[in-house]
């Protein structure tokens, strides 16, 4: 194991790598948010300065792309497909339980910080639908039925390692 | 520098072709998105395990991309016999290899079974679901592994480039273009060699060239596969445009969500560099151009051409007012091209067999063959390629396989959410850009998202125009305004808030949203709620006055009872039920206590006698 690097040290890594260019800003957010997970405010701090660029240039592209978040997020992340061929199989009602389930709304974490739930406007997996992606898994024809097996199936899992 | 670089460039490639020349025996398994999320690549590791253990080392395992059928995966061709199987599993592998590859035997449990006739079909052509389609530019992904060039090479790839450098000016790429008719597959469907004019024209430099893989409409998965599945081919046609007009610097902005396609193209990239096809001097000439990959962020207007070249710059993709054209200002002010994937991809195509041959296929307005996702309430999901001008009732009969369940179908959405709701009156209609436009549609990137009874009209436009106020960036008010009060509307009618006189304010503010925004996303954003109103009023009519959703889809508008000569008291919904709303005896008929439901669908998914009525 490396040992390890506080936040602002890996931003400006990640800006470095970058080449330093402002036109490089959506890769490096990307690349920092692979990092700590989201996007966490001494980085993008770090970054502004780093990119020579002022702090609402940096917030601006963080807030309106919908793939970063401010917020730390959860160990696993539930993305529910709502393109349209999954909303005609029943993306809502799914998303309905899965709601039930964990106890949150889309952009919410669970209290245990194991589970963040998300939307997104399709994954191309259509020919599946609906689909659920879990990090990187994608779960294809979910049934209302299975949700509850998915999360305990990754519960458990998580429990073992 | 060679003496002649241009006769250099043809020799390179004619030898390299000739050196990979086709594959003889090999198996290629499907590695799209769709088959590794039914499980193909665990399905490819024990190809290879068992093809070493059974001695047969010398027989190839490939990792192709999209094949289409997603439905049937994972799914196989075997060549050179070409027999197609589906939803193999690695338990059948063993057995695929001692009897299929080994001894050309066909299994045939793993063979598609014609769900009319019942007969087994051996391959792929004869499968209804390709038997009609036209596959040119997404035929290919079955016969190559995205991540080696040789295998583009052994298919003829780079030969349209070769052809391009050492035979043609940039003004004979462009009036070849313009000869074969290719329009762009993004959406608008704008002439792609009248672009390349007017950046090669363009004052201004550097001149860039740009695919456009921001594939937001939801629904639409074409682009995708082709990236995945063939990045080759749409590198080369970047190449060849950028030849055409005058570029040196090319980027393909990729969507967030496709991770798989940012890495396939990656490998692509490097090995073109590798090989002399991308950086300094293309071929030994004196041409330069080098390609780089820029990744989404999740913003659907992203793929509008000023927002997306905004994204590119590192800013929030905000579109412009658009006074001057992309083709003298666009990326970083400059001259600038952009094409969908799909556009770049049929390029080498018209340069290898001519614009004659392309343009032989298609309408009169609209040549060449298109790539549909064909998806939603549809027996055979997956991807099609068909020329231009195939009726909706042969994609959606003979090629989907009709409607699943015996449920009656009711509409096609085309065009994303910039399109509309197509009727079962209009299934005989030629698809084409132009076609599509007049009956209130459009073809946009090439979504065909099928509907049966069961779905909602006004649920599907509620779904849209919430996806565009979600989706709006913001910037002008009609749209950022206009289009969350259509949102607001379209909420009400289907909570059962709806009043009369709502349609016809929903008709004047589409209108007025559609005439005072600054770009296509809000231009278009009424569409979805303009056409379903053109077409099912009734529903919405129904929806309004009657307080009922006839298709049984918004909450609000319906109740769920059991059918009690169906019930067979099993129990099972009982246990599913999350809010104990359900009660019964055993073998007894059950019954649902209105009250405490909360019309969640988990009842309805897990009977087995569609005893659940929705009224």
């Amino acid at each position: 194991m490396t040992k390890p690097i506080s936040v602002a040290a890996k931003t400006r890594q990640i800006v470095k790598k970058h080449g330093g260019g402002k036109s490089a800003m959506i890769a490096v957010l990307q690349d920092i948010q692979e990092a700590f997970n989201y996007l966490p405010k001494e980085a993008l701090k770090t970054a502004a300065k780093a990119m020579n660029v002022p702090m609402s240039r940096v917030y601006e592209a963080a807030t309106f792309y919908t793939a970063f978040s401010l917020k730390p997020r959860g160990k696993h992340i539930v993305k529910i497909c709502k393109g349209t061929a999954c909303h005609v199989r029943g993306a809502a009602i799914l998303q309905d339980r899965f709601e039930t389930t964990l106890g949150i709304k889309p952009g919410q974490t669970t209290a245990d910080g194991n589970f963040s739930l998300e939307t997104v406007n399709c994954v191309g997996a259509c020919a599946l639908g609906p689909v659920v992606v879990i990090n990187a898994d994608y779960h294809g024809q979910v049934t209302i039925n299975k949700v509850d097996k998915i999360i305990k199936k990754i519960n458990e899992e998580g429990a073992q390692s | 520098m060679n003496e002649n670089p241009d006769t250099q460039a043809r020799q390179i490639m004619d030898n390299l072709t000739l050196y990979y020349g086709p594959k003889k025996k090999f198996v290629a398994i499907c590695a799209g998105t769709g088959c590794r999320a039914s499980g193909s690549l665990k399905v490819k590791e024990a190809l290879e395990a068992e093809l070493k253990k059974q001695n047969l080392g010398d027989v190839d395992v490939l990792a192709t991309g999209c094949l289409g059928f997603c439905e049937k995966g994972p799914m196989m061709v075997i060549h050179p016999d070409k027999y197609f199987y589906q939803h193999v599993k690695v338990e059948d592998v063993p057995e695929i290899i001692s009897k299929t590859v080994a001894k050309g035997e066909v299994i045939s449990r793993l063979l598609y079974r014609h769900p009319e006739t019942k007969k087994t079909l051996f391959r792929e052509e004869d499968l209804p679901f390709y038997k009609k389609q036209h596959r040119v530019v997404f035929g290919q992904n079955g016969m190559i592994d995205p991540a080696r060039i040789e295998d583009y090479f052994a298919i003829n790839g780079y030969q349209a480039l070769g052809k391009v450098l050492s035979e043609m000016t940039p003004e004979d790429v462009i009036s070849e273009v313009k000869k074969a008719g290719l329009r762009g597959r993004g959406g608008g469907g704008f002439h792609a060699a009248v672009k390349w004019e007017g950046v090669r024209r363009a004052h201004g430099d550097p001149k860039y060239v740009i695919a456009n893989g921001d594939e937001g409409d939801p629904g639409a998965y074409m682009d995708r596969s082709l990236m995945e599945g063939n990045p080759h081919s749409v590198i080369e046609g970047m190449i060849i445009g950028a030849y055409a007009v005058g570029s040196n610097q090319g980027y393909i902005y990729v969507r967030n969500e496709y991770p798989l396609a940012v890495t396939h193209l990656s490998i692509a990239i490097e090995a073109a560099r590798e090989m002399g096809l991308l950086g300094k001097n293309i071929l030994g000439t004196d041409f330069s151009f080098d390609i780089q990959i820029t990744k989404g962020a999740g913003a659907f207007v992203c793929g509008e051409s000023s927002a997306l070249f905004a994204s590119v710059e590192g800013r929030a993709g905000e579109p412009r007012a658009k006074y001057v054209h992309a083709v003298e200002k666009g990326l970083y002010d400059k001259p600038t091209v952009l094409n969908n994937v799909e556009t770049w991809a049929n390029v080498p195509l018209i340069i290898n067999r001519g614009a004659d041959w392309y343009n032989s296929i298609g309408t009169e307005g609209s040549k060449g063959t298109k790539i549909f996702s064909l998806v939603g309430k549809i027996n055979n999901t997956g991807l099609i390629e068909v020329p231009m001008g195939t009726t909706l009732y042969e994609i959606i009969y003979d090629m989907g396989g009709g409607i699943p369940n015996g449920k009656k179908f009711k509409a096609v959405q085309t065009g994303g959410p910039s399109g509309g709701c197509i009727p079962e009156s209009l299934l005989d209609i030629p698809v084409d850009f132009d076609k599509l436009y007049e009956v209130g549609s459009m073809m946009g990137s090439g979504g065909m998202i099928v509907m049966d009874e069961t779905s909602c009209m006004v649920d599907v436009a509620r779904y849209f125009l919430e996806f565009l106020k979600e989706e709006s960036c913001g910037k002008c008010v009609p749209c950022r305004e206009g289009v969350r009060r259509m949102s607001d509307i379209l909420e009400d009618i289907c909570a059962g808030k709806g009043r009369e006189g709502d349609v016809e304010l929903l008709e004047t503010m589409g209108k007025a949203i559609a005439d005072g925004s600054l770009c296509a996303l809000g231009g278009s954003a009424p569409n979805p709620v303009l056409s379903t109103i053109r077409y099912f009023r009734e529903e919405y009519d129904a929806h309004i006055r009657d307080h009922r959703c006839p298709a049984g889809v918004c909450k609000a508008l319906i109740r769920y009872s059991i059918d009690a000569e169906k019930c067979t008291g099993c129990g099972v919904c009982v246990k599913v039920c999350a809010t104990k709303a359900i009660s019964g005896e055993k073998k007894k008929a059950h019954v649902i206590d209105k009250d405490q439901c909360t019309r969640c669908g988990a009842c309805i998914q897990s009977c087995k006698f569609d005893a659940i009525n929705v009224k």
